[in-house]
């Protein structure tokens, strides 16, 4: 996983972001116990802090509980990581959506390339 | 008690006030970027807090007490400039600091020099700046303090020795032990960095989580500072 930061956005979401990917796309499997803070902040190349307060962000979301004096892990409620992977495609087929428009491409047409092309993959 | 505490802290040389009315508390467990253009003051305000000036008036709490013997104890500080004698081989000056300082892990600090390849037998004069750059930083962080002040860690050295530097930093320093690094080079060091400190003119401008101030202002630190500073 890299982890190439953009400075104009808080680095606890950004690290949000990645790590709930590495959580829908079973990366990160479901149960997994996850590494130390500061093993995960030192693999992100950030301040253990951060990394904190990314988890608890996480922890909240449901996808990463606490064990107590045991540590944290994966969360293995699959109805969650399947819906939190709908919210995310559907994200990003809005945005697929109207970056086609801006280009002139109806909804209707830009299905049907999606259709020809996806089967062409 | 907090780690670090400034009250009302002033400098001046010869009837030039260098540092303002400086009131500033550093808790611990934070990585602090103390950040302002050449000549805001954070040199001097790094060496009252390490006992090497003393304020015109004001105080500097560490722990409570006055900068001293005991604040050296917990404070890992690194120059500016380099205190290390040339001369001296690593391996020596591997030793000084075993001398001066309780705290200091002479095998965290052969270790993090075997990973660079370095024979403790090397004279300091003999290695590329960017090589001293990184002794003195291992040094610096092969101690366990509650404080680790750097100044200018990044300065004058390439892009790759930067972020040895920064994951070096991270790696090494204490549970629970903050950290302060004062720089100009803010885009490479941003990334690590808790809370902002921006200095100007001897006062302190301002100070945020880093964090809250991307989101605030929509930008890197680099263009807040930039935006800030523009001369």
């Amino acid at each position: 996983m890299d982890y190439i930061f953009d400075n104009e956005r808080p680095i606890y979401i950004q690290l949000v972001e990645k790590l709930r990917i590495e959580i829908v796309s079973e990366k990160l499997k479901q149960g997994e116990r996850l590494p130390s803070v500061r093993e995960l902040a030192l693999i992100a190349r950030v301040n253990p802090n951060t990394m904190q307060k990314a988890l608890v962000e996480l922890e909240n979301e449901g996808l990463v509980y606490t064990e107590r004096t045991n540590g944290k892990f994966v969360t293995t409620n699959k109805e969650l990581i399947d819906k939190i992977k709908k919210e995310l495609a559907e994200e990003k087929i809005i945005n697929f959506l109207n970056d086609m428009e801006n280009i002139g491409i109806t909804h209707n047409d830009a299905i049907r390339y999606l259709q020809e092309l996806g089967g062409n993959k | 008690m907090e780690l670090l505490e400034c009250k009302r802290l002033c400098k001046e040389f010869d009837g030039k006030k260098i540092l303002k009315d400086i009131n500033l508390t550093i808790p611990k467990g934070k990585i602090i970027g103390l950040l302002g253009k050449n000549g805001a003051g954070k040199s001097t305000f790094i060496k009252l807090v390490n006992d090497l000036l003393t304020p015109t008036s004001g105080e500097i709490l560490i722990n409570g007490k006055k900068p001293g013997v005991d604040s050296k104890e917990i404070i890992a500080y690194l120059p500016e400039r380099t205190y290390l004698d040339k001369e001296m081989t690593i391996k020596q000056a591997i030793n000084y600091f075993e001398e001066f300082y309780s705290n200091f892990n002479s095998e965290k600090a052969k270790k993090l020099l075997k990973d660079l390849n370095l024979d403790i037998n090397t004279k300091i004069a003999k290695m590329s700046k960017g090589m001293q750059e990184k002794l003195q930083l291992i040094l610096v962080m092969s101690r366990t303090a509650e404080l680790y002040i750097l100044d200018e860690p990044l300065g004058g050295v390439d892009p790759a020795t930067r972020d040895y530097i920064l994951d070096t930093i991270l790696s090494n320093f204490s549970d629970g032990a903050s950290v302060i690094i004062s720089t100009h080079l803010i885009s490479d060091i941003e990334r690590i960095l808790d809370e902002v400190i921006f200095m100007n003119n001897g006062e302190i401008a301002l100070t945020s989580s880093a964090d809250e101030l991307r989101n605030s202002e929509k930008s890197s630190i680099d263009d807040i500072f930039r935006r800030y500073f523009k001369c």
